[in-house]
């Protein structure tokens, strides 16, 4: 039972493949955590000792930001760019992209599914 | 791709001058100007900017939070009126 910042507990995977389920870790940073810790990155989740388990932890602390904390600062950031009203903040507002793409075609994930818009009939 | 580090931030030279004299004899005036690449310092906040934006001078109030964006972030050189045939028009300020 592998409890890392707050609620993320996969079982069966190699720890390196395993932190990349908390939110702010890939593959880069999972990776510098297991040789900071001193961890082989081959031993499953369910095989580290509860003292390893708290070495990850405490890295995992000391140097990352994570989960929670990310989506806040994350969030604020955004808002920040809303409330002095910058081009980028008026993209976030509206959920269109932000950095310049292409909005004439693409872009559903930021505009999310189509809507249709019909050729209006003139009267 | 970002600007080098070795050159320093872009500040248009004459409306940091400008800026600057407002300050040093504690005025506050609308300065008008065409710089929209010229990042925000400091200095400039508390003034209101007139910023270009193709067509005319925006006003923008220069705030805290502003600082070390560019001036052209704050005034929009697009204005969006809605689709032709669109019914609900909406007006983007």
């Amino acid at each position: 039972m592998a409890r890392i910042a707050g609620v993320d507990l996969p079982r069966d995977k190699r720890v390196e493949v395993a932190l990349t389920y908390i939110f702010g870790i890939g593959h880069s940073s999972a990776r510098q955590i297991v040789a900071m810790a001193n961890i082989n990155a081959d031993t499953r989740v369910k095989n580290l000792t509860e003292e390893e388990i708290s070495r990850l932890r405490e890295v995992i602390e000391k140097n990352f930001k994570v989960e929670g904390y990310l989506r806040r600062e994350i969030a604020q950031n955004i808002k920040r760019l809303i409330e002095i009203s910058s081009y980028r903040g008026i993209r976030h507002r509206r959920g269109l992209p932000a950095r310049g793409q292409r909005t004439r075609t693409n872009s559903r994930t930021r505009k999310g599914p189509k809507r249709a818009i019909g050729i209006r009939k003139r009267r | 791709m970002s600007r080098s580090i070795k050159k320093g931030p872009y500040i248009d030279k004459d409306l940091l001058k400008k800026v600057k004299a407002l300050n040093y004899r504690n005025e506050k005036k609308v300065v008008k100007t065409w710089a929209r690449s010229s990042t925000i310092v400091p200095e400039m906040v508390g003034h209101t900017l007139a910023i270009h934006n193709g067509h005319r001078h925006v006003p923008i109030y220069i705030s805290e939070q502003m600082v070390g964006h560019k001036l052209g972030e704050f005034a929009m050189t697009r204005y969006f009126r809605g689709h032709a045939g669109s019914e609900k028009r909406t007006k983007l300020k």
